[in-house]
């Protein structure tokens, strides 16, 4: 099968690629790139991208897929169907399931489940035993069996021992440790603490739970050399000190999620429980301080937090209800809408937020523009104009609170593995 | 001249009028309560339901006796009666209730937020009677209420709420109402008991009580939940009352007559002394006899709506 990508607006900053082309791709390898003779056209489907750009393929490095366990919410398949939806090639993760991504067994069944999929899926393996934050977890069986990196995802590794065995371990296979940075003794509260929590007399969470284990995570990684990576990163606080531990050189890493750089704390009036994700939504300083975190390279990949909570499990009072929100299929138009647009990322910037980056961080190949190299790309319409519709979303689950939100720019169509997704439509390729 | 919300949430958002209007309904009502006969026809065929997720007696039935002396049909669901206990969702249990053509619900709920849940849940009017540490409107528009019995005005007086104001829906709520009627508030009490923001609320803090009885002209003393004691935030109940509790020896000091309030229940010797519990300067019970005619002035003017 042979198809040709015409008026393609190729970009890949690592090549330092940013030109319109052509793509010639046979049984899901590329066989050309340039111009595309008549030669080259006979017996391939010809696509006309009309100058959409074409970038490596998109990876979110934090998605819950919730199996096993809750296959009510999300399964490796929806989960999966839900990233390419939404533009993503590869996805990492989190080992918070039932039971937890702590054997070299469960590693593997997630693998296989996600095998012939379109969408890659690295799990990240559990950093201690059954995510207890008593007893590392068998790191190597599960690298050996792909985990990418490690962590206690939900909470932070419980004591800085565990932690520091963690980081000098896991430094032996050079994969991070991605840390959710919140201190367990101010942890509880259903938002952040500040003006709105005192008028809506939510149990707060202070800002300083997270930037108390950021600093002793970068101690740690400076201390042991190994590699920590910053989920989620919310506060300005938290920002600042991965700034300048970068500039002493710590092997630091940072991702934000899109709510983080388009929601504040306000937005919690109303008692929506789809704003209530840990950590909580913070002040517009914050915002604004990771809006200049990602300009600054500070941050180096956007990441979902894709969290699927069932319908009845969100249908309930504010402080009872579970943390998060789905976040794949809105995050490249938010993203598009709030970085592109507004001109706070350049499109080479969040093609290495989204692309670049968390493939480094994980050590996973960076696809390539290259004659010879599987196709792995995510094509973005970035001027399309949609609105948000949590019943089209192909995640099984819909707690986002950016319904009928209004964004400009999507990802119109993915391709990996041989296989093609444009405007909804599978084909093999 | 009606309220012009459908609802009592919370003081946050309640305009003045609404508050005036309020107060000054509950004066009627204290008449009826003076009368042998304490009953008026007014929410005749009108069903309420008190909700209670959490334990309360006095306000509980404060409502209960308000909704029988306006004639209204009083249903009491209180948890431990309840099919919560059976894993029933609260969305579940409101469905249900409605389902039974009820048309007022007070609720009361541990979990902040829980009444404006409940006006997108179900067509009944809403009265907040306490929703986690947020909210209790109708326990500030009665310490209003009794305040300005006994002062003749809001207006310009000096309110200081003593005590975990972090910790007390009673604390917001008064701040909010005092502040929109335009009284001058401030807060007095340890500062792991003050909120960090408390400022942008507008109003003034106090860490010394002795300051706060002197500049003041009431004391609104909250209770000290004995059951946060072990949390850390003050080192002993003795020292709570060495620093902040309120007693005659105090009073005397500060040579100030001076307004006292207390929402009850009292813990004698921990927040107030006994003798100030008992003395010239508390409205304590009277607080208890305006409770039950706001109540039936928050009733009455939501009832009697289209």
């Amino acid at each position: 099968m042979k198809i040709a990508l015409k008026n393609c607006q190729l970009i890949q900053p690592q090549q330092k690629i940013n030109k319109k082309s052509n793509l010639l791709i046979e049984d899901g390898i590329i066989i050309k790139i340039g111009n595309l003779s008549a030669e080259d056209l006979k017996h391939a489907e010809v696509f006309d991208l009309k100058d959409n750009f074409v970038s490596p393929g998109f990876f979110d490095m934090h998605v819950h897929l919730r199996e096993p366990g809750r296959e009510d919410e999300e399964t490796v398949q929806t989960g999966c169907d839900s990233a390419a939806q939404g533009g993503f090639t590869g996805i990492a993760c989190m080992p918070n399931t039932e039971p937890a991504l702590d054997s070299a067994e469960v590693i593997s069944l997630i693998k296989e489940k996600a095998k012939d999929h379109l969408v890659e899926v690295f799990p990240v393996g559990a950093a201690t035993v059954g995510r207890k934050g008593e007893v590392i977890s068998p790191m190597a069986e599960l690298f050996n069996a792909g985990a990418v990196g490690f962590s206690d995802d939900g909470v932070a590794i419980k004591n800085a021992r565990i932690l520091k065995t963690s980081l000098e371990y896991s430094a032996m296979f050079d994969v991070p440790i991605i840390e959710h940075c919140e201190d367990e003794s101010l942890a509880g509260g259903a938002m952040n603490e500040g003006t709105t929590s005192t008028f809506l007399g939510l149990p707060p969470i202070p800002s300083v739970a997270e930037d108390l284990i950021v600093i002793r995570d970068i101690l740690m990684a400076e201390y042991t050399g190994g590699k920590v990576h910053i989920a989620h990163m919310s506060t300005k606080k938290s920002a600042q000190m991965v700034r300048e531990a970068k500039a002493k050189g710590i092997r630091v890493t940072a991702e934000v999620s899109p709510h983080h750089f388009t929601l504040t704390e306000e937005t919690v009036k109303g008692y929506n429980t789809n704003t209530k994700m840990n950590p909580p939504l913070r002040t517009q300083e914050d915002v604004e301080a990771m809006l200049e975190a990602l300009k600054d390279g500070t941050i180096d990949c956007i990441a979902s937090d894709h969290a699927p909570h069932s319908l009845e499990e969100k249908e309930m009072e504010f402080e009872y209800a579970p943390n998060g929100i789905v976040g794949l299929e809105t995050q490249i138009g938010l993203a598009l809408t709030e970085l592109y647009h507004k001109k706070v990322l350049t499109v080479e910037q969040l093609v290495e937020k989204f692309a670049i980056n968390p493939r480094k961080i994980l050590n996973i190949p960076i696809p390539k523009f290259e004659v010879g190299e599987r196709a792995n790309l995510t094509i973005i319409d970035p001027n399309e104009i949609w609105s948000v519709d949590i019943s089209q979303f192909k995640s099984k689950s819909k707690n986002s609170p950016f319904n009928k939100r209004l964004l400009k720019g999507k990802a119109v169509g993915v391709i990996n593995k041989g296989k093609m997704i444009l405007n909804g439509k599978l084909k093999e390729i | 001249m009606p309220l012009s919300s459908r609802h009592l949430l919370g003081l946050e958002t309640t305009p003045k009028e609404d508050i005036k209007l309020i107060l000054d309904t509950a004066t009627t009502f204290k008449e009826v309560l003076e009368r042998p006969i304490k009953r008026v026809p007014t929410l005749q065929g009108k069903t309420v339901v008190n909700l209670f997720y959490e334990n309360s007696t006095r306000t509980r039935i404060s409502f209960e006796l308000a909704e029988k002396r306006l004639s209204a049909d009083a249903v009491n669901f209180s948890v431990s009666t309840s099919s919560v206990s059976k894993g029933e969702t609260f969305k579940d249990t409101i469905r249900n209730i409605e389902a039974m053509k009820i048309d007022m619900v007070v609720v009361r709920h541990a979990a902040a937020g829980t009444p404006l849940y409940l006006t997108q849940l179900c067509d009944a009017h809403i009265i907040n009677a306490g929703d986690g540490i947020h909210e209790h409107p109708t326990q500030a528009l009665l310490d209003m209420y009794s305040i300005r019995e006994k002062l003749g005005r809001l207006e310009v007086v000096k309110v200081c709420i003593v005590g975990d104001i972090a910790h007390s829906r009673v604390a917001l709520s008064n701040i909010f109402g005092l502040k929109t009627i335009g009284a001058e508030v401030s807060v007095c009490g340890p500062a792991t008991m003050i909120p960090r923001n408390i400022k942008e609320l507008g109003v003034k803090v106090f860490y010394n009580i002795d300051e706060a009885i002197q500049e003041n002209d009431v004391l609104n003393i909250l209770r000290i939940q004995l059951e946060r004691k072990a949390g850390g935030n003050f080192p002993t109940l003795r020292e709570y009352h060495t620093s902040y509790g309120i007693t005659n020896e105090r009073l005397d000091k500060n040579g100030k007559d001076i307004l006292i309030l207390h929402p009850g229940p009292i813990n004698r010797g921990v927040e107030i002394s006994s003798e100030v519990a008992d003395g010239s300067h508390q409205i304590i019970l009277q607080q208890v006899t305006n409770g039950v005619a706001v109540r039936m002035a928050v009733l009455y003017l939501l009832g009697t709506q289209n």
